[in-house]
């Protein structure tokens, strides 16, 4: 068997664990603090939540970011909302159901005692973003709103209309700015980690390079928090900000952190098309709208190829020969099934040739029942008793536009087609990435002093994440779990003086940087590093994305093995390091994404079961569904990364479930 | 679609700055505008040639970091739309497009379209928060807040912190940024607590950046991809003469 991973659970039955652990952690005094640093990489909600509260504690911070602002990262595009256990609508919510639900719909691949810190601090999040001004939906009696999401039969969803990462981000951001200009965080904008410096097996530092002038910058702290997103970009059209990457955090595995379960990745059932070769990303439609929008297909073949060539309107199919088919197989939850059943269901559909755009990759999503349910009780609520269709309909589309508003417009400006008339065509895209970067119970990786948290670690989510809760785990981490499980390391280390960056560790880690980036500006090839990110995302989503095969995959790792070699050969990347220059920065997150790539493909091909996310077309039941091996598979697979000429490591962290029962997971 | 493109060129090989003119002959209806830029910068990669530097990033309408003049207009002609989220059919063939970085003085050019936008993080540094610690917030219903000031507080929230507002007024004025984080606080009961004393602190940075004036063009508006309202800028003037009236030596 392969090597023992201890996430280092403290005891305690599940739900006292987090309350007695925290009470009995070890601490940090404040005139220590003052002259502990700590470095946070990445500004999104996990980032800058954790930075901002480390810097309320007195830690002296600095902080990171690539972009030219701490107000751009990606969590900023999250549109649904976040959720919580509040039980404000009285619907039977509970810490409890939170926690059962996330273990669920991550299909019993994530560690217990995490998922339930999640949940229990789930309500903090919420009173300490309202106390920040995040302007949440309301109710007209002034109290908050709820929605509801995918996979589960509450409404616990907290919003503001379709922008709810925004403002939670803006909150965090002003957190932060609140501590920049009280001193206590430094704020480095346009600043890329491209290295881990590890002094006496401790993380102590990075280097970053200086994106406008390419100066390599050494920085020195006590602890590295990385709190750097997903790797969904390694599919290269996904539903990530084109910057996003997995450099930072895959630097951190080269340095001999573990990359946990790299092949849960999230393909997200509700996003726009794919329209053309020279398509650049690909735009997320919320899942909030599958509260009311009604996915179908035509039921006839020839209906189908119709509509694909244009023929025929998805208003001329007549409501008998329409399939909703996440109805007609998951009555339960309907339209609200989790991501990876929906994603499957709507691929299953357009394999078998019910494909609705011209591509055959897309099926309706549709909003017509919606409309005429809100127009006809609108209707009554003003005291027409007898309204015309007409009258229903406007009705219908006033409420229809309140609620989602921003994503008909967004659809509307990206198709130039109208939501409130026609169905929207949708088909899944890559959107999260639910594998990381292993942490234990503290999120801390495998190498003392370096944390990471948010997106870019794998702790809660297990082989599929729920809607609404990416949002929740990157403020949970940050505000609520870092800054008090940072001091478990911290408190051993008062007596460590400031860290000297002008020592052989930071020399090592900055020659490394300066070497690669020097190779990608001297092979000077012929083609673009654009042209080869779109074949490697090509190679990923093919093999390694809805549905996956050993065959496949096998495939797929020599593909990528073969195409990276290319890369290394042929690459051209103009400019020089002393600029300002896109493009090298750009290389150095495509030679990442390679590597990580073939991991991904490693993590794939040794899971023989199907769970969430990973689908292996080996191990499905007759309907279709995935097949789970829970006698084998229960564990987290972390990768140790030993470089391209070798096969990556495994380390295994066995998963115990011991609040809930395992069982097949249905929402029939 | 056969397009000409002139675009502003600065930094490196073309120094303190000039118009670059580039014939793109593969654009079509259905590209984002920056698609078409991407599809121009393969070119360029191509032949060897330096490719257009620009900033972007989301390329959903939201992260604020696509800033770029179109044809005289920041984000381009299409109302309330950011740069990425405009398309190709919004142009005709043969068109001719002239693309520029935002001007102004407190934002230097970086390279080509690229520019600095830092001084409106220290705008927000010097007060757009609410002073609040992690762990000090009370329940979040407690206080409840009418379904319609926080819709209008969501409203001023909804800035993107993009620049277009700068770019577009002839006295590089940052008002609207300001009066939109100002209104988005002031509105709410969270936020009344420190609100003298940030409008008096964000107008101060502001013009300490170097920004200019507010004199009621409304260019800001009409350019914003969000749709902020210039009524925000008269709350930021009311919000801020009542601050310098009101007595704070006790």
């Amino acid at each position: 068997m392969a090597n023992i991973l201890n996430g280092k659970v403290p005891p305690g039955s599940i739900s006292d664990k987090w309350v007695q652990y925290k009470s009995t952690m070890n601490l940090v005094a404040p005139n220590n603090k003052r002259n502990i640093e700590v470095i946070v990489v990445g500004t999104g909600l996990a980032g800058a939540s954790a930075a901002a509260s480390l810097g309320e504690l007195g830690y002296k911070v600095k902080c990171f970011t690539f972009h030219d602002s701490p107000r751009r990262a990606h969590s900023i595009a999250a549109q649904g909302g976040i959720n919580a256990a509040k039980n404000y609508r009285n619907d039977g919510d509970s810490v409890h159901r939170l926690f059962y639900d996330t273990i669920k719909g991550g299909d019993y691949r994530s560690r217990e005692a995490n998922v339930h810190r999640l949940a229990e601090v789930s309500v903090n999040i919420i009173d300490q973003a309202v106390a920040q001004g995040v302007p949440f939906a309301r109710e007209y009696g002034g109290l908050l709103d709820n929605r509801s999401f995918g996979g589960v039969q509450v409404s616990r969803t907290f919003y503001a209309r379709g922008q709810t990462g925004q403002q939670l981000l803006i909150g965090a951001y002003q957190a932060l700015s609140r501590q920049i200009s009280l001193g206590s965080v430094e704020m480095y904008n346009r600043h890329e980690m491209l290295d881990l410096v590890i002094v006496d097996g401790k993380a102590r530092g990075i280097i970053a390079r200086n994106l406008i002038n390419g100066k390599l910058e050494r920085f020195a702290a006590h602890a590295v928090v990385v709190a750097t997103g997903g790797y969904g970009n390694v599919f290269y059209l996904s539903t990530n900000a084109m910057n996003s990457n997995v450099t930072a955090a895959w630097k951190t595995v080269k340095r001999g952190a573990l990359m946990a379960n790299p092949s849960f990745t999230q393909i997200h059932p509700t996003c726009i098309p794919v329209s053309g070769d020279y398509q650049s990303k690909l735009t997320l439609m919320s899942e909030s709208l599958r509260n009311d929008g009604r996915v179908w297909v035509p039921k006839k073949l020839e209906d189908a190829k119709a509509i694909r060539e244009g023929r025929k309107k998805a208003n001329d199919i007549a409501e008998e020969d329409r399939d909703y088919f996440l109805e007609r197989r998951y009555p339960a939850f309907g339209n609200l099934v989790p991501r990876d059943v929906a994603s499957r269901a709507a691929k299953t559909e357009c394999d078998k040739g019910h494909g609705v755009s011209p591509t055959g990759l897309a099926v309706f999503m549709d909003f017509a029942s919606a409309i005429h349910r809100y127009g006809k009780s609108k209707a009554h609520n003003q005291g027409m008793h007898n309204p015309d269709e007409a009258t229903i309909v406007k009705l219908g589309e006033e409420v229809i536009a309140e609620k989602y508003g921003n994503l008909f417009d967004i659809y509307n400006k990206i198709t130039g087609d109208n939501p409130y008339k026609t169905p929207m065509k949708i088909y899944p895209a890559v959107h999260y990435t639910m594998g990381g970067v292993w942490v234990d119970y503290n999120l801390e990786t495998n190498i003392p002093g370096l944390f990471v948290i948010g997106e870019a670690n794998f702790s809660d989510h297990g082989a599929n994440r729920l809607g609404a809760s990416a949002l929740m785990q990157g403020l949970a981490d940050g505000y609520f779990v870092l800054p008090y499980t940072i001091g478990q390391f911290l408190a051993n280390d008062i007596r460590t003086p400031k860290i000297d960056p002008n020592q052989p560790a930071f020399d090592a880690a900055e020659e490394n940087v300066r070497k690669q980036i020097e190779h990608f500006l001297s092979v000077k090839g012929s083609q673009s590093v654009e042209s080869f990110h779109r074949r490697l995302g090509r190679i990923i989503w093919d093999y390694c994305g809805m549905s996956r095969s050993e065959e496949g995959l096998k495939k797929a790792r020599k593909m990528l093995r073969e195409l990276r070699e290319e890369f290394y050969r042929d690459v051209y990347v103009p400019g020089s390091n002393n600029e300002y220059n896109p493009e090298l920065e750009k290389a150095i997150r495509v030679a990442d994404f390679f590597e990580l790539g073939e991991v991904m493909i490693v993590d794939a091909l040794h899971r023989n079961e199907s769970c969430g996310g990973h689908f292996r077309e080996e191990y499905q039941t007759e309907e279709g569904e995935a097949l789970r091996n829970d006698a084998d598979y229960a564990f987290v697979a972390a990768w140790e990364y030993k470089g391209w000429d070798q096969d990556p490591v495994l380390h295994v962290e066995p998963l115990h479930f011991e609040a809930v029962e395992l069982k097949t997971r249905s929402y029939k | 679609m056969k397009l000409t493109l002139k675009i502003w060129r600065q930094g490196g090989e073309f120094g303190k700055g000039k118009f670059e003119t580039y014939q793109m002959n593969n654009a079509n209806e259905h590209m984002s505008f920056l698609e078409m830029l991407d599809v121009l910068n393969d070119q360029l990669i191509s032949e060897k040639k330096t490719p257009v530097a620009f900033e972007h990033d989301c390329r959903e309408g939201i992260c604020g970091t696509c800033s770029m003049v179109i044809n005289g207009q920041p984000h381009g002609p299409l109302k309330g739309t950011t740069t990425c989220q405009l398309h190709m059919r919004h142009f005709k063939d043969g068109d001719t497009i002239v693309i520029e970085p935002f001007r102004a003085q407190a934002f230097p050019v970086i390279r080509d379209l690229v520019v600095d936008r830092s001084a409106f993080d220290r705008i927000i540094q010097a007060g757009g928060y609410i002073s609040v610690s992690t762990g000090q917030a009370q329940d979040a219903n407690a206080i409840p807040i009418e379904k319609d000031v926080a819709a209008r507080a969501f409203d001023a929230a909804a800035c993107i912190g993009c620049g277009a507002c700068v770019a577009a007024c002839p006295n590089a004025s940052a008002m609207l940024f300001t009066s939109a984080k100002v209104t988005h606080l002031a509105m709410l009961p969270q936020g009344q607590v420190e609100s003298h004393k940030r409008v008096k602190a964000m107008v101060a940075q502001m013009d300490e950046e170097g920004f200019g004036m507010c004199s009621n063009y409304g260019a800001c508006e009409a350019e914003c991809p969000k749709e902020i309202s210039v009524s925000n800028i008269a709350l930021l003037n009311r919000e801020y003469l009542n601050a310098n009236l009101s007595r704070t030596d006790f």
